[in-house]
């Protein structure tokens, strides 16, 4: 167990290389540079500037000093946030990011397992179609459309919640966001929980645990959710890669200070540092992610070992 | 010599095929019916739309800004007279006498100086009047009849924040918005199948190498790969949207890969093999096309996800510009528009959201349909 972990992250080191590299290469072939402005700056100050960021040497070396500070886990200075280097910058936002995903996922998973079995108990009743058809509705609206609709109704008219801001992470500044994020991924957990829900419930050791005379909920919790849940954690994997790392619409929308907002941002202005590091950490999410998938496959499913 | 089948004097029975079966059980499913007949109203829509408005989609009347939806005609009777007047006033006539006849406004004006002619051009120039005329001169031609029919417009979505039609500009982004959907999906399933195919067929060494690509381009944040696409291609949409179709064929590729594994170890792809069929030849005849059924499905869940990027795109700035417009970008305006013309909102998202609805319910029925466990 161990050491496939280990091999697993040892095998991440080649892929990440890889990443950084094409990602490198791709962004400095955009037209463009980090210093285009409106004006632009005089010849002097943008030799300087350049000088002090290394863009005059060869991309050669500039690549292979950045890989050299990579490997430092320094992701160098801001091109566009003057004064900050990357790293500060992601100490501030990452947490932010990082908690609002982290409660989204955990409300999604709640509240869409928990519409998903109760669809799959009542399977083609009223109360079935009623959920999965408000999921697919919460699959289909987009959440910036979402996100005005409940600022308005919640913040504006009624006057319950604030409509934006962080707050340092007060209950109240954190219920809209999260809502907004945990939507349509409550909208997929609810699908998914259904289908494999329906189908546990009609397999042979749900059938087994039933004639054992065990009580419903030892056999919809512990017979039957434990296989159902399979595709629900395959598919979490990814959504919560990318939910912790933030989401560039929600961010707008409610003013929040995480790193979602970074990518577009970083990516627009050619803000190479920037955009690299949102890129790594992206990466390094989504291997990681993958990796807890597996284990939690291990763990869910006996048939599945890694020794 | 009589064959057996004679003597019986029965007809070999049909062979079904799978699509027939899929075809039958797709169409005794009501919500799947009802999602493609709404698919095809929406896409009729769309297309014929824009041709038989008699609005175009970017013809500002700055007479009507942000008016709501509404079934009968603007003007508005109590808002004729008020908007004649203050057109007389920019022209420095008097009104002497102001009467409605029908469709028809009669004024006696009456100025200081010598009429105008070209006292009409005032008039037509607004939205609301058109063939203006001026007769009945007096002699010293200080006076006059002013005519001037009154141009009744709908306006059933309303107009935007520009004195735009709604309705057309609806239209349009449905023609734009399921035209990129589209495009991008028929660029990733072709990218995903053909990859995904040959990576599982030829197997071993090369398969590792193929899946270990798209492992990688996974883990790339997908929102920094597309805006690069952006970037690099510009703003111009057919492009961009190939571009995206080439980003969103990696879930196809393994999809269609793993596919190919199972069926590449059936007896007919074996015997094709032992009769030299060349690869190139076996991918085209037997794999590609015994991949098509989850392909199908999830073309129909791909759609959508296109559509809701391009929406996402637009919301950040980036997709579809003005005064083209789509789906996404109507709804973005809409949602900054809410509090006060809640309309800008509510049409461009009723028909987006049917339309994904419909094709979620048309991938659905597809996949029950296909599905052979389910006979």
């Amino acid at each position: 167990m161990h050491r496939y972990v280990l091999g697993r992250l040892l095998g991440a080191i080649p892929t990440l290389f890889l990443i950084v590299t094409i990602s490198f290469f791709l962004i400095r072939i955009a037209p463009g540079g980090p210093f285009d402005l409106e004006r632009p700056l005089e010849a002097k100050v943008m030799e300087n500037l350049n000088r002090i960021y290394h863009l005059d040497q060869p991309l050669w070396n500039q690549y292979l000093l950045y890989l050299k500070s990579i490997a430092a886990l320094d992701f160098g200075p801001s091109f566009y946030f003057r004064d900050f280097t990357i790293n500060e910058l992601f100490a501030q936002s990452l947490p932010i990011s990082i908690q609002l995903g982290l409660t989204a996922l955990c409300v999604a998973l709640v509240v869409g397992g928990v519409l998903g079995i109760i669809a799959a108990l009542r399977q083609n009743q009223a109360t079935d179609y009623t959920v999965m058809t408000a999921a697919t509705l919460g699959v289909t609206i987009p959440n910036f459309v979402i996100a005005p609709i409940l600022t308005l109704t919640l913040g504006v008219w009624l006057g319950w919640l604030p409509v934006g801001g962080w707050n340092g992470g007060a209950f109240l500044n954190v219920i809209l966001p999260v809502v907004t994020l945990a939507l349509p991924q409550v909208a997929v957990v609810a699908r998914l929980t259904r289908g494999s829900m329906i189908e546990a419930l009609r397999s042979n050791h749900v059938r087994t645990a039933r004639a054992y005379g065990l009580t419903n909920y030892m056999v919809i919790v512990v017979h039957a959710l434990r296989g159902a849940v399979l595709p629900v954690v395959s598919y979490l994997g990814p959504a919560a890669a990318a939910l912790l790392t933030g989401s560039v619409v929600v961010e707008t929308i409610f003013g929040i200070p995480g790193i979602g907002r970074y990518f577009v941002q970083g990516a627009l202005n050619r803000d190479y540092t920037l955009v690299m590091g949102t890129v790594v950490v992206v990466a390094c999410f989504v291997i990681l992610f993958n990796l807890i998938v597996d284990l939690l496959y291990a763990l869910l499913d006996p048939r599945v070992r890694y020794d | 010599m009589t064959t057996p089948l004679l003597e019986t004097g029965k007809t070999p029975a049909q062979g079904r095929s799978l699509w027939d079966d899929a075809r039958d059980r797709l169409l005794a499913n009501r919500a799947a019916v009802a999602s493609m007949i709404v698919l095809s109203a929406i896409t009729l829509i769309s297309i014929l739309g824009p041709m038989l408005s008699p609005h175009s989609f970017d013809k500002v009347y700055r007479g009507y800004v942000k008016v709501p939806a509404s079934l009968s005609a603007y003007p508005k009777p109590d808002e004729i007279e008020p908007a004649f007047r203050a057109l007389l006033k920019r022209a420095r006539v008097t009104i002497v006498d102001y009467a409605r006849e029908g469709d028809e406004v009669v004024v006696d004006i009456a100025s200081k100086r010598e009429i105008d002619p070209r006292t009409v051009r005032y008039v037509d120039r607004s939205d609301m009047f058109e063939n203006a005329v001026l007769e009945g001169f007096s002699t010293d031609k200080k006076s006059a009849v002013l005519r001037a029919d009154i141009n009744f417009v709908h306006f059933y979505f309303g107009t935007d924040a520009n004195g735009r039609d709604m309705m057309t500009r609806t239209f349009i982004a449905g023609r734009v918005s399921l035209t990129i959907g589209l495009l991008a999906t028929v660029v990733a399933i072709t990218i995903g199948v053909i990859y995904g195919a040959t990576s599982g067929y030829l197997g071993g060494r090369i398969d590792q190498m193929m899946m270990r690509v798209v492992d990688v381009l996974y883990s790339l944040p997908f929102i920094f790969f597309v805006i690069m696409l952006v970037v690099f291609f510009g703003r111009n949409f057919i492009l961009m949207f190939i571009a995206v179709g080439a980003v969103e064929w990696l879930d196809m590729a393994r999809i269609v890969r793993g596919q190919t594994l199972t069926i590449k170890r059936q007896e007919y792809v074996q015997a094709a093999e032992a009769m030299g069929v060349s690869d190139g030849g076996i991918l085209k005849r037997h794999i590609i096309p015994n991949t098509l059924g989850p392909v199908v499905v999830y073309m129909t869940l791909l759609v959508p996800k296109v559509i809701l990027l391009e929406s996402f795109l637009s919301f950040l700035g980036l997709g579809v510009q003005e005064p083209m417009t789509s789906w996404g970008v109507l709804i973005s305006e809409g949602a900054r528009n809410l509090q006060g013309a809640p309309w800008m909102l509510i049409f461009p998202s009723i028909f987006l959201t049917s339309t994904l609805f419909a094709l979620n319910f048309i991938g659905d029925g597809l996949r029950d349909a296909l599905d052979p466990k389910d006979r």
